[in-house]
């Protein structure tokens, strides 16, 4: 019999559903290998047996009665970006302290109304700013893969480093993440799972916190596809208290996973082959196009020429919209507070002191982008040439129903690696920042392991509100892809 | 554009992040590195582009301009950062501003 900290989200639920297992003990197998495992991984900050039982057992009740709804008894990690109320909630950030939301995220409250169980709040880069999870004030996350024959500790990727890790190791089935310039689908790709960053403005991003409003947008984590589109289902919807929320209505992405791909043009942008990129990458995405034309799709080459310049563009609206964002850190109504000698000096103490080097990095930067005399020359260009990123994609719908390119340029590295060089971390994320920048979607798909053994994966790009597609397209990528891997560090193992 | 220690101090000041003396060498190092490499937007012609400021296309909805929420004093003050173990604070507290 599977594990059942090994199940897929469909397959737990038809387990409940037939009372093979019950909520409680989903959950409890789940609790027990974040027990067993978490100390070495750090996948979790905090982690919540109390409110995950409770659930549980709400959840068996529902059961019993024939009232389950569509997550009713699906033990979740929802990364600790998501305010939860009564549930500290820390961004991997000093300067939230104990923070104790006193209300909960629309995107935790559509899972709970759905009868989610959340297993504890996941770790990050610390306010989601970094590709490695190094960030964390509270502690980098270990990948539970390893290459081949080798002990290297490896990073999860990042942001969402400890969602990607959890869900990879089997300490959830399922997690939440939000992905700014790739923090889904990067550390998606280095975990060997998958992870769909929806377009902006279908997930609300009330009660999260923010990094960079124009750009962040909540998903899923899962194993499997069809698991991303469950979750993505409950956690989607118009919300009134997101001014950027779109009042549309929430397709059925499960059944979409199903439709195939028989006719679909499938865009190869052929700026995605950067210099220095791998042969590994470069083979496995000739197999998905090979993969896809051999599900029925059509593939066409096709191109976008400001890719080069999405960084760059990146790094300039990014800590511009942070260093707004982070200014409500100010030491007087939440958080950490040093004391001062006066007011500025209790300002300047408490975000010294609170915030990482890399956020305080970030900071700067924007403030600098955004002081009088270099607004035009950085922020204002930078949104120029964003309108042009976003007006090459606008052009290839006009060719294409959806895009395959490579997730990241390369596998997990170890941890320690890359670190002395904010640039060279930064273009980690080089595929990934255009979907943000142009606010469509974009969903990773393990695709194949490296000649060392580790994952990686391709990612399907979308034209907005059209996650249907894309989902239909990475099902069956994952269909021809049959990626069953499984990372060494895992429970059940 | 490179920064010289008196525009570090400067961005710091006004970013209300205090920077101590000896840090300032590597933060200038630092930031310099990363504006260099922002600098080839340059070369990207955007005569006649108007910039892309949000991250959808829909227009942003109006509301209605009323009172949604309120009288919550003890939850708006639950964590503030003198709140005490006793449980909410009256007030938010900050040093003396006024002589």
């Amino acid at each position: 019999m599977t594990a059942p900290t090994d199940f897929t989200i469909a397959e737990a639920r038809t387990a409940l559903a037939k009372r093979e297992l019950s909520a409680t003990e989903l959950t409890q197998a789940h609790l027990s290998a974040i027990e067993a495992l978490n100390p070495r991984l750090n996948a979790y900050i905090t982690v919540t047996p109390e409110v995950a039982l409770q659930q549980a057992k709400a959840a068996d009740a529902a059961l019993a009665k024939g009232e389950a709804g569509p997550l009713t008894g699906i033990p979740l990690a929802i990364k600790d970006l998501f305010c939860t109320a009564g549930t500290r909630t820390t961004a991997a950030s000093k300067i939230l302290g104990n923070f104790v939301p006193p209300y909960e995220s629309t995107v935790t409250a559509n899972l709970l109304r759905d009868g989610a169980v959340f297993l504890g709040k996941a770790n990050l880069d610390e306010f989601a700013m970094g590709s490695s999870n190094a960030t964390s004030a509270f502690g980098g996350v270990e990948n539970p893969w390893k290459r081949t024959g080798d002990d290297t500790v490896l990073v999860p990727g990042g942001s969402s480093g400890g969602s990607a890790a959890a869900v990879a190791a089997r300490l959830a089935l399922g997690a939440t993440a939000t992905d700014t310039g790739g923090s889904i689908r990067q550390p998606a790709a280095f975990c060997g799972i998958a992870g769909i960053k929806p377009t902006y403005g279908r997930v609300s991003r009330f009660g999260t916190v923010a990094f960079a409003s124009s750009l962040d947008q909540a998903g899923p984590m899962a194993r499997t596809v069809e698991d991303c589109a469950i979750l993505l289902g409950s956690m989607a919807g118009f919300d009134p208290k997101d001014s950027t929320s779109a009042q549309m209505a929430v397709p059925d992405f499960a059944a979409a996973c199903a439709r195939g791909v028989k006719g679909l043009r499938i865009g190869i942008p052929k700026e995605y082959r950067v210099p220095g990129m791998p042969a590994e990458i470069e083979a496995l995405w000739q197999q998905g196009i090979a993969m896809l034309k051999d599900a029925g799709a059509e593939p066409v080459e096709i191109s976008l020429p400001h890719t080069q310049y999405a960084l760059p563009t990146y790094y300039i609206v990014a800590p511009a919209e942070a260093s707004s964002n982070l200014a409500r850190y100010d030491g007087v109504r939440f958080g950490l507070r040093e004391e001062g000698s006066d007011l500025k000096d209790l300002y300047e103490r408490t975000r010294r002191a609170g915030f990482g080097d890399e956020v305080r990095r970030r900071i700067l930067i924007g403030t600098y982008v955004l002081s009088a005399g270099y607004y035009d020359a950085y922020y204002l260009k930078a949104q120029k040439v964003r309108a042009l990123i976003k007006r090459d994609f606008d052009e290839a719908w006009g060719k294409v129903d959806a895009i395959l390119a490579p997730a990241t340029p390369s596998a997990a590295f170890g941890q320690g690696e890359m670190q002395d060089d904010p640039v060279a971390m930064y273009l980690i994320d080089v595929f990934t920042v255009t979907a943000n920048l142009a606010g469509i979607p974009g969903l990773t798909v393990p695709t194949g392991l490296d000649s060392k053994g580790l994952p990686l994966g391709l990612q399907i790009l979308g034209k907005p509100f059209d996650e249907e597609t894309v989902f239909a397209v990475g099902s069956a990528l994952e269909r021809a892809a049959n990626f069953t891997a499984t990372p060494s560090v895992r429970a059940a193992a | 554009m490179s920064l010289d220690t008196a525009t570090v101090r400067r961005v710091a000041s006004l970013a209300r992040i205090r920077v101590e003396e000896d840090e300032l060498p590597r933060l200038q190092s630092e930031l310099n590195g990363i504006l260099g490499w922002i600098e080839q937007l340059q070369a990207v012609n955007t005569d006649g582009v108007e910039p892309m400021a949000g991250g959808g296309t829909q227009a942003l909805r109006l509301r209605e301009d009323r009172v949604t929420d309120g009288g919550i004093q003890q939850q708006v003050l639950a964590n503030a950062p003198d709140a005490g173990p006793e449980g909410a604070a009256v007030f938010f507290s900050v040093p003396k501003v006024v002589e």
